[in-house]
């Protein structure tokens, strides 16, 4: 059994976890929150220098050609922090896509700029409340040109393109569109730390990321890959909301003594803790699945998914709950994790959304078994 | 990351797997024996071969093994259906008290008949006062020469009518504070003075027992640790407890209840299409899932030779309550019929048997709030409660009773 993050990437995680610590403190995250800037330009720079963004690009492409080990950790490590930089969209979603199904051609061109941070892509997939089918999608992808609006797009501001998922003659294509000249409009969300956008393609043009025949199951399976680093992000942050909790218990004194010591608030943070560590358990599983391209990646992005919703949601309430009235202050650093728990529950699907996939993933692992 | 055995480990599951093979009982060797005749033969079976307490000295009948070779045995004997249980205590609990505090000639006569499964022992802490609050024993052992006289009375005795011996916690100074006057012995369950009455559970069973003691004799020489270090020998058998205790699914698991929603109805359609039993089912399958890798990261640290972290304790907490919220839930699936028990229910009545056992494995080996209080306590580092009791003589804290 060798179900463990190695020596190497765990060392690369203290070194995370150190710059993190120094260079994306709560107040850089209150900026952010606080103003129309989009996103925390030095940050991203410095991640881009420190190479995160280009961990899983191939060496061919200019990257590192590392595992999806070290990414899960690094992104363990920006959800600790909730920074605010596009990292989630660039990384997670539009290198992904590319990844994925890209062309040779068009890997050539948009990988090496991803991995220096050169260029920031995006995935626009969201329109309308309700949760999106093959059927429900109004944007249309025809004779090359893209109509119709999505939103809320994460960094749909600032990023140089974005994977769009539309209706098309073949059914669904998943194609990249150059943002350049599309209306952007701000959308604004219940974490203004990372901001949104809507953007309105009007006959915008657009190519059909190569290889992809069956743009809803890619769709999908972007969807699952991921769902695994976002999961890797939340267990980031439920542990750190966790441990804020722990900390102001300690300190915070009432009836003469720390209100640590009353088992009311023992017990919420053991919960909290079990929470989290069934949801870490579980993005190890997911780790396994995605790097390994397994069959059954379906059913542990799901399961991760779905664990890491649940412990995110508990820890950041019950994070403010500790808190007592201070918590609900604009004030104190509460409301941070609140919100990205909450974003993160819906960007890419809700909890109920993935406990179907889960359900539907068993089906059909279940179904492949018998067969 | 993978989940495969090290070379050295695929090399010792093949000698496991070799040796159950050939030895597991046959259903026609264990015929007309009762449960702890066929448990004694499949322990003594082991002993004989050098596979029984694996993890042991070889001299006090064990094998010398690693804790990951412990894991792979146990692993692969779980594959089958072999007679086990009531050598759970003595040998999870029991053992490793005496191999701490025992002298060297108590452990070469004690240990091996409780390799071997000559003798079985029990547990005998929690009383009527105390379950939670374990160090409230009031028990008494007064000095009598050579011997200590007991009486009293413990609660919660699981296998006390079956046992040869039994480790004990006793008040042998009620006026000292409430840790400092108790005391650890092991005795003989056949002494005279020891009176055993089942207690019946609510789903049925009878697995513990009250243990009522008087005017019985214990010598001193089965005293381990000082007079007045019970407290400290007890948490060495506390310790090993919840390692032994573990989760315990009971059957009702994810797949079971998946199969029952995919048989049964809502609305004429299998109940595995609705959306609630579809989220429910889910979260279930996370917390298993999450728990399985819980598991495997701490073998990873066994196999590595390192302790496991402290993530592992988490088992029986969402065990527990998990088995009781899927019994539950499996019920209301078979909504009208949900109730019945036995030959006319769904799966013999497997659900309400679950239902009905469930409350017992929240409470077993640490009720949950006691778990939770200690994952607060030693993983979170938060403070302890306020304590009432602490530093007064025993004789003087408040018992809410009159006896």
């Amino acid at each position: 059994m060798n179900f463990e993050f190695s020596d190497e990437q765990n060392l690369l995680r203290e070194q995370a976890q150190g710059f993190l610590a120094d260079n994306c403190p709560p107040a850089t995250v209150r900026k952010i929150l606080e103003s129309d800037q989009p996103y925390d330009k030095e940050l991203w720079q410095q991640i881009a220098e420190l190479g995160w963004l280009s961990t899983v690009i191939p060496e061919s492409h200019g990257g590192l050609g590392l595992s999806y080990y070290e990414l899960s950790v690094i992104a363990e490590e920006i959800g600790r922090v909730l920074a605010p930089v596009p990292f989630s969209s660039s990384v997670y979603l539009a290198t992904e896509a590319l990844l994925m199904g890209g062309s040779e051609q068009q890997q050539q061109t948009y990988l090496p700029k991803l991995a220096t941070g050169e260029i920031i892509g995006t995935f626009a997939f969201g329109e309308a409340a309700g949760r999106p089918s093959a059927k429900s999608l109004t944007t249309t992808f025809k004779d090359g040109k893209l109509n119709g609006t999505k939103v809320p797009v994460a960094d749909g501001s600032i990023a140089d393109f974005a994977i769009v998922v539309a209706k098309s003659e073949t059914g669904v294509s998943v194609v990249m569109a150059d943002l350049d000249g599309v209306t952007k409009n701000p959308a604004r969300t219940i974490d203004q730390s990372r901001k949104h956008a809507e953007l309105v393609f009007e006959d915008t043009p657009a190519e059909v990321l190569g290889g992809t025949s069956d743009g809803w199951s890619f769709t999908n399976k972007l969807l699952d890959r991921a769902a695994v680093l976002f999961a890797w992000e939340q267990v980031g942050g439920a542990q750190a909301a966790l441990e804020q909790a722990k900390t102001y218990a300690m300190e915070r004194y009432a009836f003469g003594r720390p209100i640590a010591g009353f088992q009311a608030i023992k017990h919420k943070l053991a919960h909290a803790y079990v929470k989290n560590t069934l949801a870490r358990s579980n993005g190890y599983y997911g780790a396994w699945a995605l790097d390994g391209d397994e069959a059954e990646l379906p059913l542990a992005a799901a399961t991760c998914r779905v664990s890491a919703i649940q412990a995110f949601y508990y820890a950041s309430k019950e994070n403010i709950q500790t808190h007592g009235g201070m918590g609900f202050t604009w004030e104190f650093d509460c409301q941070f994790f609140y919100r990205r728990a909450k974003l993160l529950s819906v960007n890419i699907g809700s909890e109920g959304w993935w406990q179907d996939r889960l359900i539907t993933a068993y089906e059909q692992s279940n179904v492949a078994t018998a067969a | 990351m993978d989940f495969n055995d090290t070379p050295k480990e695929t090399a010792f599951r093949e000698e496991v797997r070799t040796w159950l093979d050939a030895n597991v009982p046959t259903k026609d060797e264990l015929e007309g024996l009762d449960e702890i005749a066929r448990c004694k033969l499949w322990q003594k079976r082991k002993y004989d071969a050098g596979w029984a307490c694996l993890r042991w000295p070889k001299e006090y009948g064990g094998r010398d093994a690693t804790a990951i070779e412990n894991v792979i045995w146990g692993q692969e004997e779980s594959k089958f259906s072999v007679p086990a249980g009531v050598f759970a205590i003595g040998q999870g609990m029991a053992a490793p008290t005496l191999m701490s505090w025992a002298t060297e000639d108590q452990k070469r006569h004690h240990l091996p008949p409780l390799a071997s499964g000559e003798n079985i022992w029990c547990q005998l802490f929690s009383e009527p006062a105390g379950g939670s609050d374990l160090a409230a024993a009031r028990t008494k052992a007064e000095r009598d020469g050579d011997d200590w006289i007991i009486n009293g009375q413990k609660i919660w005795t699981s296998g006390a009518h079956y046992s040869d011996y039994g480790i004990i916690v006793l008040r042998t100074d009620p006026s000292a504070a409430k840790h400092k006057g108790l005391t650890y012995f092991f005795l003989d369950m056949k002494s005279p003075g020891i009176e055993i009455k089942p207690i019946k559970q609510i789903s049925g069973g009878a697995n513990f027992n009250e243990v009522f003691f008087n005017d019985v004799r214990v010598p001193d020489s089965q005293r381990l640790g000082a007079v007045g270090q019970g407290w400290q020998v007890a948490i060495t058998t506390l310790m090993n407890e919840r390692a032994a205790i573990g989760g315990g699914g009971g059957g009702v698991g994810f797949s079971r209840v998946f199969q029952l929603a995919q048989r049964v109805n809502i609305d004429d359609k299998p109940a595995i299409e609705d959306a609630n039993v579809r989220s429910k089912l889910a979260t279930w399958y996370c917390q298993e899932s999450g728990l399985k890798y819980t598991g495997y990261r701490s073998l990873t640290a066994l196999s590595r030779g390192e302790t496991p972290g402290p993530e592992n304790s988490i088992g029986k907490l969402v065990g527990a309550s998990k088995m009781q919220d899927m019994s539950n839930f499996a019920m209301d699936l078979c909504e009208l019929t949900g109730a019945l028990e036995g030959p006319m229910a769904e799966e013999y009545g497997m659900y309400p048997g679950a239902f009905m056992g469930a409350p017992g494995g929240r409470i077993a080996g640490g009720s949950d709030e006691i778990m939770l209080n200690i994952l607060a306590e030693r993983v979170l580092g938060m403070p302890q409660d306020i304590r009432p009791d602490k530093g007064i003589p025993f004789s003087d804290i408040p018992t809410g009773s009159n006896n």
